[in-house]
């Protein structure tokens, strides 16, 4: 592989539950101006720009022509993927190792609470033949997978109420979080069913907000102007989109795109190896399956539940996960979730995440899932140091 | 050799097959609302539409009078820094007659959009709208128009706030016009225009 | 930079309204592809793929649905998208994942499937316009392409007569075509004669409505010398986004495409497009679109692509044929799929394997190019045969 790739600059809107007093390009404007003065450039000095939007969540069909005036991207290479920022970091590091460019930022956002029928949207996402026509809220799919999932691997429901009771409390450590809540297992064990196993409590609220990364090459990015964060791996996989032929109980395609971006990292023992994870908890117990499958409990998946019922994963304990607020807590937005992950990522790794610092974080992973009806994720590791033999 | 591509698939279905039912299809209506947030700079252009007049941004550091507003110059990255109220006149510098509404129906008396570069914004700066009273035979690029807007009590902050331009009577169309020959019936050279 | 060829093409008929569904379409694509190059999925290290809105196909995060029908299942997968560019640019996309180093095979598949979309798919660019300031008139797409073409028009000094030549040129080349929807043996009096669409535009100067995919197989320079003898090198990619407020720019000529074009010719080398590049596959959904289009290549003089037209430059046997495959206006117009056919036509071309449409003097040097959104961006890449 040629080149070293580095995360140069952060901007961000803080996530909230709406935005009524910005339209769309106006909060990119906003975190496009943060990230390049983070990165210390001009909009000028990005080479090409990297947005991640689903024409349905913005309301606008090709979304990607209402993207370069506020990005400073007018008569600059663009284009869209319909993905997760994750996969938008993933493009910008494979466009600069190419050698074509070495500075991209990339954009993703939210503007959730503009959509007025957000499951009848779901609903579009499900197969128009085999399964659109059966009716059923397209949250249920969590139901359906989580009731095998715990079946399969013995995590209790207590322990996934626990999941989404640990990420709403550590919210509130963080400015950015739209959903903090001083909460209980106890107290997430109490909400009503909403797609049984799966209750209310346990599933992510949508919020609005925008993220801009910047990532330069390696001589760009020693230059930069804050300390650049490494990309030491990074990795997107699908599983299989039927209903009928996927595998419910593992999330295959993290498990593949961990495994692309261990490799890449050298990485064998992640556990160990890495510091804290920001992973996908859009339904609460979404962030057990998505550990299992980054494999951090390669031989039981069961004691992804009991690590988390001994506090293995709260902010002090060995394996930190989602001390952001995660999605739980954060709020769930859409596209942007991955570079929410990013954000937390950069701050803890330059020291600056404040009241929910880790201390001595060195290497951090975020993980992503599109949601249901999606088999579709991906991996970006992050560290403070460069990989020693390069 | 036939030349590629080969062995290419694809099954036409027949509109009488559909309608027969020998091909079985599934329907859905998508459900697909959304209420847009029209933010600081098209929420004051909407606010002001009505109000009966138009309004644009700003940018000191360019010098550029922007139409639709916006809060960000594009050119220069940065904020736009002020609001101006621009003229409810302007001058076509394209237009159509379209004769297929948008869900493609025919329509037999044309619709007329056209793009009109709006008097007090920056050279160029233009917004899309369509011409009304006039005949489609006489309408011109370089025209002047105005807006005829709606009665107040009528306009709900929206850019059909204006039903449409009119040509300005007694302005005659700047020289400009519209080829309609063949190139070769006569000598011509490309007029060169100036790019910024 | 690592070098990346291309080893495998193919493609479905384009067909006003097809019987398989988008992944089925998808799938005879991407196995076409591989097909003609002698390979298997397991060979694939990832899949690209491009549709432009999913409001055609009838499917919100239509990349999704569709990643099994374009063999990516367990496999990393992106779906990219410039509007009516994505079918250039998905090549761009699987370019640099080689050439990133990451991968050292690319599956590039782009698919539409506009019938599906009722009661007509045209209805559906009514969401392509500024939801705020435009969609309340009720626009159409053609209004942008008459507006557009009437400043073209109006700043040269052409007529319709002038543009309606293209269409003639293209729906010929297409009768040699297998997979063309429109092929036909046309006057320029027979375009004239058509509907009257939106003034200056009429029928027989729009591409069709269409279904189809196509797709190309994309292998590092170590992967394409082992399985063929016939490798098709991306010599350069290019792609450019212009600003969204279209109305504040003169539409009569694409900077953006300019901009794309000399990134991708500066990429592979190219000083002189006009003396080095062989034979062009432009983008023509409506007729004048390949004119602008040409100037903004670089491959005609500003405001002269007409003159060259009529004096036969741009014919299968000219100087530069343009759109020897028939381009959108006679083999059809699956959004990105058409933008992807281009590239098809060029690596068949390159390998000398076009048959009836194969253009003479053994090219050496092609250059395709695709054009989306409000008028506004530019997609190009230069294929050539070293
Ligand atoms: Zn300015």
């Amino acid at each position: 592989m040629n080149g070293r790739v580095g995360i140069i600059g952060i901007g961000y809107t803080a996530a909230q539950p709406t935005t009524p007093y910005s339209s769309f390009k106006e909060l990119m404007f906003e975190a496009a101006q943060r990230a390049y003065f983070d990165a210390g450039i001009d909009a000028a000095e990005v080479e090409s720009f990297v947005t991640c939007a689903e024409d349905l969540n913005t309301g606008l069909s090709i979304f990607d022509e209402y993207t370069p005036d506020q990005l400073g991207a007018v008569q600059k290479p663009m284009h869209t993927l319909t993905q997760d920022g994750l996969h938008g970091i993933a493009d910008a590091v494979m466009q600069i190792k190419s050698g074509l460019v070495e500075v991209v930022a990339v954009e993703a956002h939210s503007k959730a609470s503009n959509i007025l029928t957000p499951d009848w949207i779901l609903d579009y996402a499900v197969d128009p033949i085999f399964n659109r026509p059966l009716g059923f809220n397209p949250h249920a799919l969590a139901g359906l997978e989580m009731n095998l999932f715990l079946h399969e691997t013995g995590i209790t429901p207590q322990q996934v109420s626990q999941v989404a009771a640990k990420n709403r409390t550590n919210a509130l450590r963080n400015p950015l979080a739209a959903y903090p809540a001083r909460l209980t297992a106890d107290d997430t064990a109490a909400g009503p069913y909403a797609h049984y196993p799966l209750r209310e409590t346990e599933m992510a609220q949508t919020a609005d907000g925008c993220v801009v990364v910047v990532l330069a090459s390696d001589d760009k990015a020693r230059a930069a102007a804050s300390q650049p964060l490494w990309v030491r791996g990074i990795g997107f996989a699908n599983d299989s989109p039927t209903l009928e032929s996927r595998d419910w109980v593992h999330a295959e395609y993290t498990r593949i795109a961990a495994q692309m971006a261990y490799r890449m990292a050298g990485i064998t023992n992640p556990a160990r190896e890495i510091d804290f994870f920001e992973v996908d908890d859009t339904y609460a117990y979404k962030e057990l399956q998505h550990l299992i499958a980054l494999g951090l409990y390669p031989n039981r998946p069961g004691e992804a539940g009991r690590a988390l019922e001994q506090g293995l994963t709260r902010p002090d304990g060995k394996t930190p996960v989602n001390v952001s607020g995660g999605c739980l807590g954060l709020g769930w937005t859409l596209e942007a979730s991955g570079l929410y992950r990013i954000v937390e990522l950069v701050l803890q790794l330059r020291g600056q995440a404040g009241p929910r610092q880790l201390p001595g974080a060195k290497m951090g992973l975020a993980q992503s899932w599109r949601g249901v009806p999606t088999t579709s994720g991906a991996v970006a590791i992050l560290s403070s140091e460069q990989k020693p033999w390069e | 050799m036939a030349g590629q591509p080969t062995n290419v698939r694809g099954t036409p279905v027949r509109s009488a097959d559909l309608k027969k039912g020998r091909v079985f299809t599934t329907t859905y209506v998508p459900r697909i609302q959304y209420a847009w947030d029209t933010g600081q700079a098209i929420g004051r252009y909407l606010e002001e539409l009505k109000n009966g007049r138009l309004i644009a941004r700003r940018c000191n550091n360019c010098q550029r009078i922007m139409i639709p507003p916006r809060m960000f110059c594009e050119r220069c990255f940065g904020p736009t820094h002020a609001w101006v109220v621009v003229k409810d006149t302007g001058t076509v510098n394209t237009f159509s007659l379209s004769y297929v509404s948008w869900d493609v129906r025919r329509l037999k008396k044309p619709e007329i959009p056209a793009v009109i570069e709006i008097d007090g914004a920056s050279k160029g700066m233009g917004i899309l709208h369509v011409l009304g009273n006039v005949s489609p035979k006489a309408v011109r690029i370089g025209m002047k128009v105005r807006a005829v807007w709606k009665p107040a009590q009528q306009r709900t902050g929206s850019i059909t706030d204006i039903a449409y331009f009119e040509p300005i009577k007694g302005k005659a169309p700047a020289a400009k016009r519209t080829a309609k020959k063949p190139f070769k019936a006569k000598a011509k050279k490309s007029k060169s225009r100036k790019r910024r | 930079m690592r070098r990346v060829a291309v080893v495998g093409a193919g493609m479905t008929k384009f067909i006003h309204r097809a019987l398989e569904t988008p992944k089925e379409l998808s799938w005879l694509a991407a196995k076409a592809a591989l097909d003609s190059a002698e390979m298997k999925l397991d060979q694939v290290d990832c899949v690209v793929e491009g549709t432009a809105p999913d409001a055609f196909d009838g499917v919100h995060m239509n990349g999704e649905y569709l990643s099994d029908g374009c063999g990516a299942w367990k496999k990393p997968y992106l779906r990219c998208y410039v509007g009516g560019g994505t079918g250039v640019y998905a090549l761009a996309q699987g370019w640099f994942h080689i050439a990133s180093g990451l991968f050292d095979t690319a599956l590039v598949v782009c698919e539409e499937k506009m019938s599906t979309c009722l009661p007509h798919p045209q209805a559906a660019f009514l969401t392509i316009f500024d939801n705020i300031t435009e969609q309340p008139l009720k626009p159409n797409l053609l209004w942008i392409f008459a507006l557009e073409m009437n400043r073209y028009m109006s700043v040269h000094g052409y007529s319709v007569e002038d543009i309606a030549k293209v269409s003639v040129k293209n729906k010929r080349n297409a009768l040699g075509h297998p997979s063309a929807q429109l092929g036909a043996e046309l006057t320029v009096k027979d375009v004239l004669a058509s509907e009257i669409m939106a003034w200056p535009v009429h029928r027989l100067m729009v591409s069709p409505t269409s279904d189809g995919a196509a797709a190309v197989l994309l292998a590092s320079e170590e992967v394409a010398k082992r399985v063929t003898n016939k490798p098709v090198w991306v010599q350069g990619v290019g792609w450019c986004l212009d600003s969204a407020y279209w109305t504040n720019r003169d539409l009569y000529y694409p900077d953006y495409v300019e901009k794309a074009a000399w990134m991708a010719y500066r990429m592979a080398g190219i000083r002189e497009p006009r003396k080095e590049i062989n034979l062009a596959e432009p983008y023509d959904p409506f007729a004048y679109k390949e004119l602008h289009h040409l100037e903004g290549l670089q491959l005609a003089p500003k405001g002269q692509a007409p003159r060259l037209l009529a004096d036969g430059v741009f014919d299968r046997d000219g100087d530069l044929p343009t759109c020897p495959s028939g381009g959108l206006l006679g083999v059809g117009n699956p959004i990105a799929a058409a933008g992807m056919m281009k590239l098809c036509e060029l690596f068949w071309q390159l390998r000398g394997e076009a048959g009836p449409r194969q253009v003479p003097g053994r090219p050496r040097r092609g250059v395709a190019q695709a054009w989306g959104d409000l008028m506004q961006v530019g997609t190009v890449v230069v294929m050539g045969v070293n």
